[in-house]
């Protein structure tokens, strides 16, 4: 069977979509981290399929190198903030907090 | 390897060799040790900012064959051109005069071993922004906007006991990663269309116009709308503007949105060129909704800090407006329109931070009865709002009133209407505060304080900036010679 660029753009366009659905849907700031990170994974499945079946070079997969990176640095200051919460109001249910509002 | 290119992005360069003094200074003469002379708050940061900020705006003012500023490095990743340096050298007086607002903040007791973090995190999300504002690559532009956005979680979450500041960072980064995860499948639809990731090599090869580009546009303006806190994607702002620290909030409400404003305008021209028509038709909702809905949303707020959050977020509205029609006269207005944007809403955040420091009192209705107290501040906050809202003898009418001409002259009629209209409605809620100050009575009003050198300073910077930028009509010609050629 011959693998073409398709099958890599459906998958990355349902990481997508399960990302933005966990996005909205999910109640806990580890859960809708978790749901980021399948978006930006999209994003290098992305940038690796092109490069790799479509274009010449190797720009998509040191974008990919840079994004995974970038995204590791990301997670882990968002981590940072919630154990900060976590201490404060002992969960990290997104319902608790609604102190700032309106 | 050629080394000499290097010396194509100096200003980079010499900000990075000022957060690394900072940081060896900040090991050594913090105030918590013994030998620490408090030398690093804020001194030693704000003289080594105006000599670095010196060194960058030299090449301008020495001689003005602007084709001294224009190379590149990287193989073109990095490119500096002199609109880019003017607008760095912008930003740079916008980070001192929130370091001049940081002081009393900085100085109280439990800070004193935090006050190093405090200006090095800074300067490195103003690093970050300096490679969004010169970048060349799609590469070097995610760096440099992950370089401004990521830090500055940790800036928002700089209050560590304060659940609220905790809550702001928490909303921030969340949202920072999704918008920017979505605009990094836009840039990768860009590649996968294209094959290569230079603008100016990509805008030649999207002139098909089909279904895919405008997924990446789409996507692509999420992810910068987010940074310019533009409606749709504003949702984080007002959170984050009153959880963070009052110093952080207003290098969050100037700093972090004109380099994005920048850098918008710039990745339209030279990336999407071939699909401006449906860009401009985004951008028109965009403008009209930001405009409108946090005008109204400002209306009914009460603590300050939140105020001026919807207030940045119509101002954004305003910034925008230059990005329309994409014409040199737009450049040109959206970086006078920031540089005064910015002289009038630091100038509102160090009044907002030394009454907070003195008194602890944050809400409008707190300000009752402020000018028979403070009958000094009243008045210069009272000048830097007439600013804010468009009052004529002040600059924030000037660089109004070139923006509406830039958005009239490239065609856009019904916006420049709507966004008059709106000027009215900004002027009752700016004068809401105004109004608390002067006219209603009050029983328990602010109690009088004196404010210390550093805020003064600051204050005067500002208010020169509002009163005298406006009048001194070549500033505007002079920042307009360097608008050509994007």
């Amino acid at each position: 069977m011959n693998i073409t660029i398709d099958y890599f753009l459906i998958l990355s366009a349902f990481m997508l979509g399960a990302g933005m659905y966990g996005f909205f849907t999910r109640r806990n700031t580890l859960a809708i981290l978790i749901s980021i990170e399948l978006i930006l994974n999209a994003a290098d499945i992305n940038f690796a399929a092109f490069n790799r079946l479509c274009q010449t070079g190797i720009e998509g997969y040191v974008f990919t190198l840079f994004s995974i990176a970038i995204s590791a640095a990301e997670t882990a200051i968002a981590i940072a903030v919630m154990i900060n919460i976590y201490r404060m109001l002992k969960n990290n249910y997104v319902d608790e907090l609604d102190t700032l509002k309106w | 390897m050629d080394y000499s290119q290097f010396l194509n992005m100096a200003p980079e360069l010499s900000l990075l060799a000022v957060i690394l003094i900072l940081f060896v200074a900040d090991l050594f003469m913090c105030t918590d040790r013994k030998s620490g002379r408090g030398i690093l708050n804020t001194p030693l940061p704000v003289i080594l900012l105006t000599v670095h900020t010196l060194l960058c705006v030299a090449p301008l003012i020495a001689n003005c064959q602007y084709s001294v500023v224009n190379g590149e490095a990287f193989g073109g990743m990095y490119v500096s051109s002199a609109m880019a340096l003017v607008v760095k050298a912008v930003l740079n007086v916008g980070t001192i005069i929130v370091f001049l607002t940081a002081h009393e903040w900085l100085k109280q007791p439990e800070m004193a071993n935090k006050q190093g973090e405090y200006y090095i995190l800074t300067l490195f999300t103003l690093l970050g922004m300096y490679f969004m504002i010169s970048a060349g690559h799609f590469l070097m532009f995610f760096i440099g906007l992950e370089l401004a956005s990521v830090p500055m979680t940790a800036l928002i979450a700089y209050s560590k006991r304060s659940q609220e500041s905790a809550e702001a960072a928490a909303k921030y980064i969340l949202t920072a990663l999704f918008s920017s995860g979505l605009m990094l499948y836009g840039i990768s639809l860009i590649y996968g269309t294209t094959g290569t990731l230079y603008f100016d090599k990509v805008a030649p090869m999207l002139a098909d116009g089909s279904m895919v580009t405008l997924a990446a546009l789409v996507l692509f303006i999420g992810g910068i709308g987010f940074k310019i806190s533009l409606v749709p994607f504003h949702l984080w702002t007002a959170d984050a503007y009153q959880g963070a620290p009052t110093a952080v909030t207003s290098y969050l409400s100037v700093i972090s949105k004109g380099a994005a404003a920048f850098v918008l305008f710039v990745v339209l021209t030279k990336v999407f060129a071939p699909v401006i028509e449906q860009a401009n038709v985004l951008f028109f909702w965009i403008i009209v909704f930001s405009i409108t809905l946090a005008n109204i949303f400002a209306v009914r707020q009460n603590n300050l800090k939140r105020f001026m959050a919807f207030s940045a977020i119509s101002q954004a509205g305003y910034l925008v407006l230059g990005v329309m029609g994409a014409t040199p006269q737009g450049l040109t207005a959206i970086v006078y329109y920031l540089l005064v944007y910015m002289a009038a809403n630091l100038g509102v955040f160090l009044i907002i931070s030394i009454t907070e420091q003195r008194s602890g009192k944050i809400l409008i209705s707190d300000y009752d009865g402020y000018y028979r107290t403070n009958p000094k501040l009243a008045f210069l906050m009272t000048l830097c709002l007439f600013s804010l809202a468009g009052i004529p003898p002040f600059a924030g009418f000037f660089s109004k009133f070139f923006m509406f001409m830039a958005a009239f002259k490239a065609g856009f009629v019904v916006l420049v209407l709507i966004a008059l209209v709106n000027t009215v409605i900004s002027l009752y809620y700016y004068l809401l505060i105004v109004k608390a100050m002067y006219i209603k009575p009050n029983d328990n009003p602010i109690a009088p304080f004196k404010s210390d050198g550093y805020t003064r300073t600051g204050l005067a910077l500002c208010i020169a900036g509002v009163v005298l930028i406006g009048i001194i009509s070549w500033f505007y010609a002079y920042i307009d010679q360097f608008a050509f050629g994007l």
